[in-house]
């Protein structure tokens, strides 16, 4: 069974002539442990799939299943619960609260779930050293490099027992080595068994994922097929 | 690739013998450009004739003959280190011919075509970073080679999107035509 699944999910934006369509018939699952990304240009609908997967809005037409469980049969909530235990955002402008130091903006999920303070930070200092993070636990968003505030959001998104993974053009803001240690970090969330849809126009970011959808005008145009092993990239050995 | 310069820059940190040489080559490059050890000593003859390397004439055709770079070795090294290759002209590009050819097929979706390249260079994509993941994080070299051919990729598809969003633009807006005379006939395409 799929993590996350879409059935032929469809969002319309306005009513009659002012009518958008956002995305159409969209078929899409992840599996657990698995890293999908979906590419697009800009309106292509990235951004809705992604806003639609994790319950923050919902579809016009189609149905968005977790763990099987179908969300429009889900009460607001048991989507809200859904929200803190199951499901991680990571956006590109990092989304971490100010007033809040590192460990305390990736502990409050927990709390907010009625965690007690001391377990929940216990929980986010495991998910900061996990990632590298534990000597800048107790700093404010503010004291930062952009590279470490993504990555203290990447703690936010995975801690406890989040196993569904969303990130909306994840290093959009970073320059190509924090990006790429951010996609490390994705990637290896999903070794652990998370389920992570990226989406992104940055080909960089889509090549660290399994399987890479392609949007167009709001319709899956296109998919890439599991990469052969790259040893084949690497030419023979010559004769002697 | 210049085997030619690549063996001179081995050699600007000291004397060594061939097959190091092939070995020494191999590693510099990532492993991604084998060499065999016939084309090391054949090029090691021609530096040798051009003054650019000397050798231990003591043992000659001995694999123990070492190779030493001379003072005219260093300064063609140099001179070649910051030459930039000639990218003035555009190169001949399979893809962008094809591409353009699409354009005048009548009942050919462009999108369509460029999509098919680009999920093939997403996928190439894909397979770079599974070695860089799997090797390069713990071998700067590889890491170095792996990240030109990711970027080199990444321009390409980069072209493609641009010319999604140039051919759909079109669609809506059309081009009016210039009477400026084209600058484009002015363009020499690499062959």
């Amino acid at each position: 069974m799929s993590f996350l699944e879409l059935r032929k999910v469809t969002k319309f934006y306005g009513e009659g002539a002012a009518q958008v369509r956002a995305i159409e018939d969209v078929e899409l699952s992840v599996d657990r442990g698995a890293l999908v990304a979906v590419m697009g240009p800009s309106g292509s609908g990235k951004s809705t799939l992604l806003t639609i997967a994790g319950s923050l809005e919902e579809p016009t037409s189609g149905e968005v299943l977790i763990e099987g469980a179908p969300l429009s049969k889900m009460s607001r909530n048991d989507k809200a619960r859904l929200r803190r235990r199951t499901i991680g955002y990571v956006f590109q402008d990092f989304n971490l609260l100010a007033g809040l130091t590192a460990v305390e903006n990736v502990s409050l999920p927990l709390e907010l779930d009625g965690v007690s303070a001391k377990r929940a930070y216990a929980t986010g200092m495991a998910a900061l050293e996990e990632l590298g993070l534990a000597d800048l636990a107790t700093r404010y968003p503010d004291e930062l490099s952009g590279g470490e505030r993504q990555r203290a959001s990447i703690a936010r998104a995975v801690v406890g027992e989040r196993h569904l993974l969303l990130a909306d053009e994840p290093s959009g803001a970073l320059d190509s080595t924090n990006g790429e240690a951010v996609m490390r970090m994705i990637h290896a969330a999903c070794k652990r068994g998370v389920a992570a849809v990226v989406v992104t126009h940055d080909a960089h970011l889509a090549s660290w994922a399994d399987r890479v959808v392609f949007l167009r005008d709001g319709r899956v145009v296109d998919q890439t097929s599991p990469p052969p092993s790259p040893e084949s990239l690497l030419a023979p050995a010559p004769e002697p | 690739m210049s085997v030619r310069h690549a063996l001179l820059a081995l050699l600007s940190a000291g004397p060594k013998y061939g097959f190091q040489l092939r070995q020494e080559f191999e590693a510099s490059t990532g492993d991604v450009w084998p060499l065999n050890v016939g084309q090391v000593y054949s090029t090691l003859q021609r530096l040798e004739h051009a003054g650019h390397i000397e050798s231990d004439d003591s043992a000659a055709d001995s694999p123990q003959k070492s190779f030493r770079i001379t003072p005219e070795g260093e300064k063609e090294l140099d001179h070649w280190l910051r030459t930039p290759p000639d990218m003035t002209s555009p190169p001949r590009d399979q893809l962008v011919i094809k591409v353009l050819s699409a354009l005048v097929v009548p009942g050919i979706d462009v999108r369509d075509v460029i999509q098919v390249h680009r999920r093939y260079l997403v996928e190439l994509m894909q397979m770079w970073t599974r070695l860089k993941e799997d090797e390069a994080e713990f071998d700067l070299t590889l890491a170095l080679v792996v990240d030109a051919e990711l970027f080199r990729l990444d321009s390409v598809i980069r072209w493609l999107d641009a010319a999604g969003g140039r051919l759909q633009r079109a669609v809506i807006d059309p081009p009016i035509p210039s009477t400026v005379p084209l600058l484009r006939r002015r363009i020499v395409v690499r062959r």
